[in-house]
């Protein structure tokens, strides 16, 4: 039996988001939201962990090199989210509430073309106490 | 199963080069971790033994002896070494997260008798960390 590998690299951004939804009332909204549901939103220092497998190439030792994967985030992720509103900017969540968990998927969907190495998870922490992970469509068995 | 992990923490030099490649190649690959004479880091590992609580001890496994074979097999191996050149077991290799993650794994499993190895995870950074698991095993 084999090993598997994987490599983990952390990044890091800040963004501001309203939980709302115009399908609820006001009441409704308060009820089910709370304080997140104030009216011009509140931010978090999000912690974004990925992981990312594939073969050790024996002439690097790496599974993905920095020099790409770091770029190809910083792209894909951090431009989009970092210092933004996530309601207002970002057009994901136009009509989707930017909790934590939908923030996730988001960011799978960006991140799953990586070319170099085969994305298996994310995991985004929201406060120190709150993080939550999404694998893909059918990726239960990956958490 | 209960999963059980120990962290211990050691200091280490590496340098990344292929003798294959050429200095330009090196350097384009590899960066600043190709700097001739080496840099270091202060390494993290979390090691993950699965098994049942005895129902005597409450225990899967004596976490002193893990304490001891993390010492004799980790510490003593590549605490405050040069990885390149002091470890063996990292001969021929590029001293990546990934190689350390792999070669800390399999000098551990052998002596993990009580519970299963169940993950070795190595941080270099608390932005870089390698994860190996036994293939097929749930994460």
């Amino acid at each position: 039996m084999g090993l598997k590998i994987e490599l983990g690299r952390r990044y890091r951004f800040a963004a501001s988001h309203r939980l709302y939804t115009d399908r609820l009332s006001e009441e409704e909204n308060a009820r089910v939201f709370g304080k997140c549901a104030n009216p011009y939103g509140h931010g978090h220092n999000y912690v974004l962990e990925i992981s990312v497998s594939g073969d050790v190439d024996p002439a690097t030792g790496m599974i993905a090199n920095l020099v790409e994967l770091d770029p190809f985030v910083e792209r894909e992720v951090i431009e989009v989210f970092d210092h933004h509103s996530l309601n207002e900017d970002v057009a994901a969540f136009r009509d989707v509430v930017p909790t934590t968990e939908n923030l996730c998927i988001e960011i799978y969907e960006r991140l799953k073309s990586f070319p170099k190495a085969k994305l298996e998870r994310v995991r985004v922490q929201e406060t120190t106490n709150n993080s939550f992970e999404y694998a893909g469509e059918n990726g239960r068995e990956k958490l | 199963m209960v999963l059980i992990t120990r962290k211990i923490e050691f200091s280490a030099s590496h340098l990344y080069h292929n003798p294959a490649f050429s200095p330009e190649e090196n350097r384009r690959v590899f960066g600043k971790c190709n700097n001739p004479h080496g840099h270091g880091h202060n390494y993290t590992l979390e090691v993950t033994v699965a098994g049942e609580p005895d129902p005597a001890t409450g225990m899967v496994l004596d976490l002193k002896e893990l304490k001891e074979i993390l010492e004799r097999e980790v510490m003593q191996r590549m605490d405050h070494r040069f990885l390149n050149y002091e470890v063996a077991e990292l001969k021929g290799q590029i001293p990546t997260c990934e190689n350390i993650a792999r070669v800390i794994w399999d000098l551990l499993d052998p002596q993990i008798k009580q519970g299963r190895l169940h993950r070795v995870r190595l941080y270099e950074s608390a932005d870089l960390f390698a994860d190996c698991y036994r293939n097929g095993a749930g994460c």
